[in-house]
């Protein structure tokens, strides 16, 4: 069995200051990390490859040269093979690019059972890259996963939707994006630190490697536009409805009715 | 270009791995453990599952095959948040595991190390004795030879991890007689501790690294069979100041890391405290405390890395490693010290871990060769 786990390298948020005055991202000194989730989806591949024989388990992500980093220490958890897509015509993509290129390399990758991603990653908040990414290979997708069993060519998961849990089964090749709540992430040990560097290598993809539509990758591929961005300030507290929902409905709309919120 | 500064990115990542588990698995315990003086099975065997023991040992004997300054990297890290649990991990290495692999016959290699370097038992190393410390040769334990086994008698002090759960024995070094040119004779023993006659008493009531095992070792007509005998007979003291050389580094890491924890909390603590309107950072004389602490262990670092890599290189390091560890335990006792002061009275509290670091910092001025006896090892080096 093939598992590609999809890892984006994102600066530390705990350490991330915001710019007051730009409302940007303060870079500089900031640590760069596996995204969490991301994590998460490592530690749930190595899980399956040690429940079961014969797994082979790759970490992909596309980002600038220094993402190896992040790729290495994926391989130092235990994972076996990495593939970096690096190359300046990548640079500026938004979710839309970003998981039309990972298709690609995925493509290219040919044999693959199950792809885990994260949920979201902790910069770019959107959770958009794992649906994108199933829906260019056209494979049935379950998100926001906290459980997974596999049972041949099966994968049956339960998979949140705000208070509900739902249970999925898929054929495989399937994806699905898990959360920081199906597992926790092991710690590296120091032979597999040695190993990540030692006998794995990380492979670098460029766009020449990878059949790709010019205009779907990079800057050209990305109609997202960020006008501006801002730090939204939290000078009001929320209001707390706790009642039967059908109350909590009625509450609500009363609220917003004297609010002006809505008319009839 | 050779002098380089720029360290391998595993070194980073052996650093960070370390520092992830210290700061999860250890920080949140570390202080209870220390103040009712219990040693942890739990975390030491931890320390084994992420491949902490055994970590310059050929991955043939079940250790992780790396080199001198990722040992000395983990170490260091451990010590930035517990001294006790850095003890365990430093002595279980250098004085437990380290002589075996040094010097252990290829069949004590095979039996010891896979289960030492999973972290699943420990060794101990007696070469200290009551009325031998600094002057390791008033050692007067004996063995004697008695057909084809040794019996040996004597008591070993201050032996670090000789009497926890999860100890298997102890390497004792011994008066084996006298050689033809007059000069006495020393062999090792490991020591396993269910030989008759053989048995420990845990020294409680440390100022310091109360959650690491201290004991006494007494050895009543121990016999022991000849395979027992560590390496070759006549070898004790080459296999002991061999042993103290690597084994200075480590300390020397523990230093380091004592100060960096101890810097760190002092930073911290300075921007967050507000005295006369401000942090207490901003104050002049406490600015100049912490950029004094920065240099020292910026000092230590590059001393004690460098000495690491003599190591690793195979040339001598017998007074590096000396300097390292010298000055990595003072700077330690300086930083912690001052980083109480900056916590002004509340760094008197067990709340805060500076407490700790305080006391942790004490011992390392003293174990693997006190201050002077380093001083008379590198004057005797420099040919005073
Ligand atoms: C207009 C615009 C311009 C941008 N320009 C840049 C830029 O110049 N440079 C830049 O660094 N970022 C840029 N970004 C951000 C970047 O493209 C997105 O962060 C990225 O597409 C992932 O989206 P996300 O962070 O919301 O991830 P999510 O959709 O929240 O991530 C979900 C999961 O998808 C997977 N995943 C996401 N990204 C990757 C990846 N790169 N490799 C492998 N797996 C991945 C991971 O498994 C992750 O957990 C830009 C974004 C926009 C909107
Ligand atoms: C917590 C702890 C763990 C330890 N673990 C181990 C272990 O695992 N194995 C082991 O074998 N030992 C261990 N030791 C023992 C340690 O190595 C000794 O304490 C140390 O070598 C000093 O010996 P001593 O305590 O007998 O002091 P002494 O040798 O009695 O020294 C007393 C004082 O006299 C000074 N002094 C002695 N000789 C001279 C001289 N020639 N010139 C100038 N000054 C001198 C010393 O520097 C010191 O200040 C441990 C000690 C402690 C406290």
């Amino acid at each position: 069995m093939n598992i590609v786990v999809t890892v984006k390298q994102v600066p530390d948020t705990q350490e991330v200051k915001i710019d007051p005055k730009t409302g940007t991202l303060i870079r500089e000194g900031v640590p760069s990390i596996i995204n969490p989730e991301d994590k998460n989806a490592i530690e749930a591949a190595l899980r399956i490859k040690e429940d079961n024989d014969d797994v082979v388990v790759t970490v992909l992500s596309m980002g600038p040269p220094q993402a190896e980093i992040a790729l290495r220490e994926a391989l130092a958890m235990g994972a076996d093979r990495a593939i970096l897509m690096s190359d300046r015509a990548f640079a500026g993509a938004d979710t839309l690019a970003t998981s039309y290129m990972l298709s690609r390399a995925i493509k290219k990758i040919k044999k693959f059972d199950l792809i885990i991603c994260g949920r979201q990653a902790i910069d770019g908040d959107t959770a958009q890259v794992g649906p994108q990414l199933a829906e260019g290979l056209n494979l049935p997708q379950a998100t926001y996963v906290e459980e997974i069993a596999i049972r041949q060519d099966v994968v049956t998961v339960k998979s949140r939707f705000d208070s509900v849990m739902r249970t999925i089964e898929m054929k495989m090749p399937a994806l699905i994006t898990v959360s920081s709540r199906v597992n926790r992430p092991r710690f590296k040990t120091m032979n597999g630190v040695l190993k990540a560097f030692r006998d794995k290598d990380v492979v670098t993809w460029t766009k020449d490697d990878l059949k790709l539509n010019p205009m779907r990758i990079g800057i050209n591929g990305s109609p997202t536009w960020v006008r501006k961005t801002f730090v939204p300030s939290h000078s009001r507290a929320g209001l707390m409805i706790e009642k039967q929902p059908s109350e909590s409905a009625a509450d609500i709309l009363d609220f917003m009715l004297e609010k002006s919120l809505l008319r009839f | 270009m050779t002098l380089c500064y720029q360290m391998d990115d595993k070194f980073e990542m052996i650093r960070l791995a370390v520092r992830e588990f210290a700061e999860s698995e250890i920080k949140p315990v570390a202080g209870e453990l220390e103040e009712n003086e219990e040693f942890s099975v739990s975390l030491t065997q931890q320390m084994g599952d992420i491949g902490l023991f055994g970590m310059t040992v050929p991955e043939a004997y079940g250790g992780q095959g790396l080199d001198y300054i990722s040992y000395i990297i983990a170490v260091e890290e451990i010590a930035r948040i517990d001294g006790s649990q850095a003890a365990t991990l430093a002595a279980g290495n250098s004085l437990g595991i380290g002589p075996i692999d040094a010097f252990g016959l290829e069949a004590q290699k095979r039996k010891y190390l896979p289960d030492l370097c999973r972290g699943r038992t420990l060794i101990g190393f007696g070469l200290t004795e009551p009325n031998a410390g600094s002057d390791a040769g008033a050692t007067s334990t004996t063995a004697t030879r008695d057909g084809d086994s040794w019996i040996i008698n004597g008591r070993k002090t201050l032996t670090t991890n000789a009497d926890t759960p999860m100890t298997k024995g102890s390497i004792v070094q011994a008066l084996t007689g006298t050689r033809p040119n007059g000069k006495v004779e020393y062999t090792c023993f490991i020591v396993e501790n269910d030989t008759p006659g053989f048995t420990r008493n845990t020294l409680k009531r440390k100022l310091m690294w109360r959650g690491s095992n201290t004991a006494e070792l007494f050895l009543n007509n121990c016999r022991v069979p000849d395979n027992a005998v560590l390496g070759n007979p006549g070898d004790g003291f080459k296999q002991m100041l061999a042993t103290l050389d690597g084994g200075r580094l480590s300390i020397g890491a523990m230093g380091l890391g004592c100060a960096q924890g101890a810097y760190e909390a002092a930073l911290r603590y300075s921007k967050e405290r507000v005295q006369f309107g401000k942090p207490i950072s901003r104050q002049q004389a406490i600015s100049f405390k912490l950029a004094d602490m920065a240099l020292k262990i910026e000092l230590a670092r590059n001393l004690l890395y460098k000495a690491c890599w003599l190591a690793e290189n195979k040339r001598p390091y017998g007074k590096e490693s000396a300097m390292a560890k010298l000055y990595c335990s003072e700077i330690a006792r300086e930083v912690a010290d001052e980083a109480v002061q900056v916590h002004g009275g509340y760094g008197l509290f067990k709340d805060y871990d500076v407490e700790r670091f305080y006391r942790d910092q004490r011992l390392l001025q003293i174990g693997e060769g006190t201050s002077e006896v380093l001083r008379i090892v590198i004057s005797r080096a420099i040919g005073c």
